[in-house]
């Protein structure tokens, strides 16, 4: 066991002062984290020291425990990397590296992950993994891309039709929103938080106002949490409609392609009804939602989403009963339990894996004490898996959706605009976490002596998940790649910031 | 086989009139609509807490829809009710300095000239370039291809490639790890060709304005012909947009 005196514990949307927080030495730090049983990291990133230095800090869950741990380690220059022992730090460990330029020394794979400052020359231009003999050639791809998507630039290495290895490269989405956030809250800061990735708007608000709620001790009324909740599921009952629709048309399936691409707008459309926009911009917000929902209105809602979710799941029975549409997502893209493990992976890109882990279940916050909603897993690991979560996890959502919309508490849904951000607490560090539709967000926030925010930083999922795209692109033909990135479906933006 | 008929059947005829077909919601945060009668002297309400400084007040109140997230704040700020977001969707401009707002006219956009409506007027093939931003208007472009609004019955296809393609439809406010990009796809999109920047941070930088790591829109890096306002726009802005620059639409590009 490890002493609980490493570790200052934090529940989900709550705060602890900041100097409660252990400052280890760089060594204990790493034997702290590695001797955590189940381990996981939620978030490590760095906080610049007043004087010289830097200090890591670490964001951990461990299986079974509703609250987070959080340790932190002063370090100089460099350090040793965590990396080689915990695999899921490598991606935390570059940009700790290019943010800051303090080297975790012995990490394999020490490359830019965004293509800023004096780490790097021009994005996408980094030294790749290499593959050589005979018959192996190179496939590069972006950072412009076929169809309607982000930039994001892919390496392959191929023998033939094989893919041996790829090799992602990101951060042409960069735009600077972690820097923007210090310093404040200020009247632009719930608007760049909307804007971490489009697709995910009403998670990362939900994610934000939990901070600012943590710090300021705003109390949401009951009412305000049950909406939140219904704007979360109906955000990912939105994009995991599409989702399916998409893995459709890539294998030109296009009875499910269309259907599904329809009822992810109808969805939508009910975002627009209750809140003023398809994407739930602004409807989440510090103190509770943004506006409230009419009682006729929420009934009709709820009648929406059943007849979509029916809708959803006989376009799903389409594909699923298809056996050519079938053999084309079975076997495809498998990603073992394990690897999603030791990547430390989230969503439903981890749980079609078998990694049986879900936010609102084991972090609740919010309407999620009162309400169970299943975790949907799958022990298959391929695009198939991936589809089915999604298939379930939607019909668990309305499922949810169409009780809650029946049983709105009452009362008001946001305390008024000047109780809704109060000044922070000074000198404090406040933890987030949402089970976005693509799977755990996390936002770690520290205060300074003002109350404003000395750092704020995000992991949107496809943080954790990208690598795992790498994976299960391992010795599948080069033509899936399509279905495969399809059925993971990662934010370019959320991860470039 | 009888499955997939059955359900063909069953999901019916979706792709909906245009124009004229879209029922929006109450809720939908169309053009705004401006009363500055209503304005007292020296309030700045609506100025002080809009997150892009999208309005002036002097010599009269003006939004500028090339920065205005459409949030409303504004509205909710106002102690007069000089402002509120009307139901018209339609808002797309030739120029920059037409998306401004004022009380009375918006001039919406004007056709190309005839010589480009030969040539793209019933064919029009986009290469979509996201330059950052949050995939928002990217999203919402992508939607136009769904059955609802089926893009392609007007002759509107999102190509592949820039060297198959007649302009470049831009989102996001140009960061500065896509600039090179863009610059390369906008060279390789054969002459004569069009812009269209979709969304505020693709006109103005939008939430991300003034960050050292973005360039404030695609204007900045390449010519614009047509501008879409929006955070991100709905798609029927977005379709309106594009017909009514290849003179598809009948109706008068002033409205009142």
């Amino acid at each position: 066991m490890t002493p609980i005196h490493s570790y200052a514990p934090i529940p989900n949307g709550g705060s602890a002062p900041l100097a409660i927080v252990p400052r280890l030495q760089p060594d204990r730090f790493a034997e702290a984290i590695m001797a955590t049983p189940g381990a996981r990291l939620v978030s490590f990133f760095g906080l610049p020291e007043e004087s010289r230095g830097l200090r890591l800090m670490a964001v951990l869950a461990r299986p079974g425990d509703a609250e987070l741990l959080v340790t932190s380690a002063r370090v100089e220059d460099a350090y040793h990397a965590l990396t080689p022992a915990l695999t899921q730090a490598h991606l935390f460990e570059r940009e700790i590296w290019e943010q800051w330029g303090v080297r975790p020394e012995g990490h394999p794979w020490l490359k830019p992950v965004r293509f800023l400052g004096a780490t790097s020359r021009d994005p996408g231009v980094m030294d790749y993994f290499e593959v050589e003999g005979e018959e192996v050639h190179e496939v590069a791809v972006g950072p412009v891309h076929a169809g309607v998507i982000e930039p994001g630039h892919f390496r392959f290495q191929c023998h033939g039709e094989r893919v041996l290895h790829l090799e992602i490269s990101l951060g042409y989405q960069h735009r600077g929103i972690e820097c923007a956030l210090e310093r404040g809250p200020r009247k632009r800061t719930p608007h760049i938080v909307d804007a971490i990735a489009g697709d995910t708007s009403v998670g990362h608000a939900l994610a934000y106002s939990q901070i600012v709620e943590a710090l300021g001790e705003v109390e949401v009324p009951a009412r305000g949490h049950a909406l939140r909740a219904i704007a979360l599921e109906l955000e990912r009952m939105a994009n995991h409609a599409g989702d399916l629709g998409a893995l459709a048309g890539d294998i030109g399936y296009l009875p499910a392609s269309s259907y599904c691409a329809r009822i992810r707008g109808d969805f939508l459309n009910l975002t627009l009804d209750a809140c003023g926009s398809r994407m739930g911009v602004g409807w989440v917000r510090p103190g509770g939602v943004v506006p409230d929902l009419a009682p006729a209105h929420a009934s009709a809602m709820a009648d929406q989403v059943t007849r979509g979710t029916e809708e959803l799941r006989r376009s799903f029975d389409l594909i699923r009963g298809n056996a050519t549409v079938r053999a084309r997502l079975e076997e495809t893209g498998i990603l073992a339990r394990e690897v999603a493990e030791e990547l430390g992976m989230v969503g439903p890109a981890a749980r079609a894996s078998g990694v049986d882990r879900d936010v609102r279940r084991d972090h609740p916050v919010g309407h999620y004490r009162e309400v169970e909603i299943p975790v949907a897993t799958r022990e298959t690991g391929d695009v198939f898996a991936r589809a089915g979560v999604r298939s379930l996890e939607v019909a668990h959502s309305a499922d949810f959706l169409a009780r809650a919309l029946r049983a709105l508490p009452s009362g008001a849904v946001r305390r008024n605009d000047s109780e809704s951000v109060p000044p922070l607490a000074p000198d404090r560090i406040a933890v987030s976490l949402v089970e976005g539709w693509r799977g755990e967000i996390c936002h770690t926030a520290i205060t300074d002596e003002g109350g404003r925010f000395r750092r704020y930083k995000i992991v949107d999922p496809s943080f954790h998940n990208w690598m795992g795209l790498a994976m299960a692109m391992r010795d599948q033909p080069i033509s899936d790649f399509p279905l495969c990135n399809k059925s993971f479906n990662l934010s370019y933006s959320g991860h470039d910031l | 086989m009888l499955k997939a008929f059955l359900e063909r059947l069953r999901q019916g005829h979706r792709t909906i009139p245009f124009p004229g077909g879209a029922a929006l919601p109450e809720s939908f945060r169309g053009r705004p609509v401006l009363d500055a009668s209503r304005c007292v002297d020296g309030c700045r309400a609506c100025a002080d807490c809009c997150p892009t400084d999208a309005i002036r007040i002097e010599p009269s109140l003006a939004i500028d829809l090339g920065r205005c997230l459409f949030c409303a704040e504004c509205v909710a700020a106002c102690p007069t009710g000089a402002i509120r977001f009307g139901p018209d969707y339609r808002m797309a401009t030739r120029r920059r300095e037409d998306l401004v707002v004022e009380e009375g006219r918006y001039r919406l956009a004007e056709a190309l000239d005839r010589e480009a409506r030969r040539l793209f007027g019933r064919s029009l093939r986009l290469r979509q370039v996201s330059a950052g931003g949050s995939a928002g208007c990217e999203l919402e472009a992508a939607a136009l291809g769904n059955v609802v609004f089926d893009l392609s019955r007007f002759g509107v296809q999102f190509v592949a490639s820039p060297r198959h393609a007649d302009g470049l439809l831009i989102t996001g406010p140009v960061t500065r790890n896509m600039k090179l990009a863009l610059e390369k796809t906008y060279d390789a999109v054969p002459a004569p060709k069009i812009v269209i920047a979709v969304g505020a941070a693709a006109i103005s930088g939008g939430p991300f304005a003034g960050h050292a790591e973005v360039l404030d829109g695609a204007a900045s890096v390449v010519p614009v012909d047509l501008f879409v306002p929006g955070h991100p726009p709905h798609p029927l802005t977005i379709l309106d947009g594009l017909l009514r620059l290849l003179g598809r639409l009948r109706e008068p590009a002033s409205t009142r």
